[in-house]
């Protein structure tokens, strides 16, 4: 009888909330934009991969490549996806000295966790830079 | 599984707003988390306003406050109201923390929200129901486990090896931590979180005990252990300054360890 009604108790109690009342802290945030990031270079690779084939297809599915990454969308993909590449490969140089039990302080971890943040943009508008002046500037 | 919304039962409506003292001077408003299981209504968010002249400094005195001078159904635990019992845990502005040593001036925000510990189920207003936070605590079996025939003294120890268990032993298991973890809120039912490892760490470091190589056997399991993802909401929220995400680490270490 006792059992019956706390069965029936449990069954009834709602779930406290979570995720839209917790403070967004950055390891919380930086972690959740690593995932996404790591999702995203999914598509990356396809792009890619989409790159590859063409060239061994021959210069007419090549120029089709050429020419979408050269309009805007194209580019805003690009320069997201070596963002993507730059962030979760900075991510993962943090995982690696999380796993070797450093860094763990209260101003190491926030400090390499920003460091991933501002090094990722930083070497992504690096990379652009430099990709702009080998090919002669924006077309 | 991963479920960013709440189920229909659980989504949080609005609540009443309570009455004011009438001498009340100087007042800090507090939004708190309230279901009642025998109304069958949905959780809803009420206002009450604390007269800051005649309530402690605590967010506990607070709660307090408003049990006995405003709303007397307010439920939730509390006992030592110094930080060792654990049991007043909860989400305080959007943290995990014991209310009993978080200071009102501490909250910068106008307004104090106070929820359950998140992601559990709700037994009545901040009273959340652990017993799986419980339950894997006891599957790390907590105790010291031996081959060697009892001793007639004490088992004994060095002070350096007595000195390992700093910052694990400590542990009060309110549940801040293992709550406050986005890993534990998707895979609660099969990772053990913050809490139920940094005590495995404890018994693991412990010189004395020694079934270390059992321990390792239970743990390394792509749930129990490995849905850790280095988050360190645990660390941040952890009110004893405990470091259960270090702990973590030094366990996948030792499993690393253990292979080469």
């Amino acid at each position: 009888m006792a059992d019956a009604k706390e069965a029936r108790l449990q069954a009834t109690r709602p779930l406290s909330p979570h995720l839209s009342i917790y403070r967004p802290m950055l390891t919380m945030m930086m972690s959740i934009v690593h995932r996404i990031t790591g999702a995203a270079l999914y598509f990356g690779m396809l792009l890619l991969a989409w790159w590859l084939v063409a060239a061994a297809l021959g210069p007419n599915a090549y120029g089709r490549v050429q020419w979408f990454m050269g309009t805007l969308i194209g580019r805003v993909i690009l320069l997201g996806f070596t963002w993507a590449l730059i962030h979760h490969l900075l991510g993962g140089i943090r995982h690696l000295i999380w796993d070797t039990g450093r860094g763990f302080g209260p101003s190491e971890r926030e400090w390499l966790t920003l460091a991933g943040l501002v090094g990722s943009i930083g070497l992504t508008a690096l990379l652009w830079i430099v990709g702009y002046l080998m090919t002669g500037g924006v077309r | 599984m991963v479920e960013f919304t709440l189920p229909k039962n659980s989504k949080v409506t609005a609540g009443k707003t309570w009455p004011r003292h009438p001498d009340a001077k100087r007042e800090r408003e507090f939004r708190v988390y309230r279901w009642n299981p025998e109304d069958g209504k949905n959780p809803r968010l009420d206002t009450y306003y604390v007269d800051l002249d005649h309530c402690g400094s605590m967010i506990l005195d607070a709660l307090i406050w408003i049990k006995s001078k405003i709303d007397p159904t307010l439920t939730f635990r509390r006992s030592c109201r110094e930080g060792v019992c654990g049991s007043c845990s909860m989400n305080i502005d959007g943290v995990n923390t014991l209310a009993c040593t978080r200071t009102m001036d501490e909250i910068k925000h106008d307004v104090v929200r106070i929820y359950p510990l998140p992601h559990q189920p709700v037994v009545k207003d901040l009273v959340p129901d652990l017993t799986n936070f419980y339950a894997q605590y006891a599957s790390i079996e907590p105790w010291l486990k031996t081959e060697t025939p009892t001793p007639q003294t004490e088992w004994r120890q060095s002070e350096d090896d007595r000195r390992k268990l700093d910052g694990l032993y400590e542990c009060i298991l309110c549940a801040c931590c293992t709550t406050s973890c986005p890993s534990y809120w998707w895979n609660g039912e099969r990772y053990l979180g913050p809490a139920a490892l940094l005590q495995a760490q404890r018994w693991l470091v412990d010189s004395r005990d020694e079934a270390t190589g059992e321990r390792l056997d239970f743990l390394e399991d792509p749930f129990r252990l490995y849905r850790c993802h280095t988050i360190l909401n645990c660390t941040k929220a952890c009110p004893k300054g405990l470091n259960p995400a270090k702990a973590i680490a030094e366990i996948k270490k030792k499993m690393v360890e253990r292979q080469v």
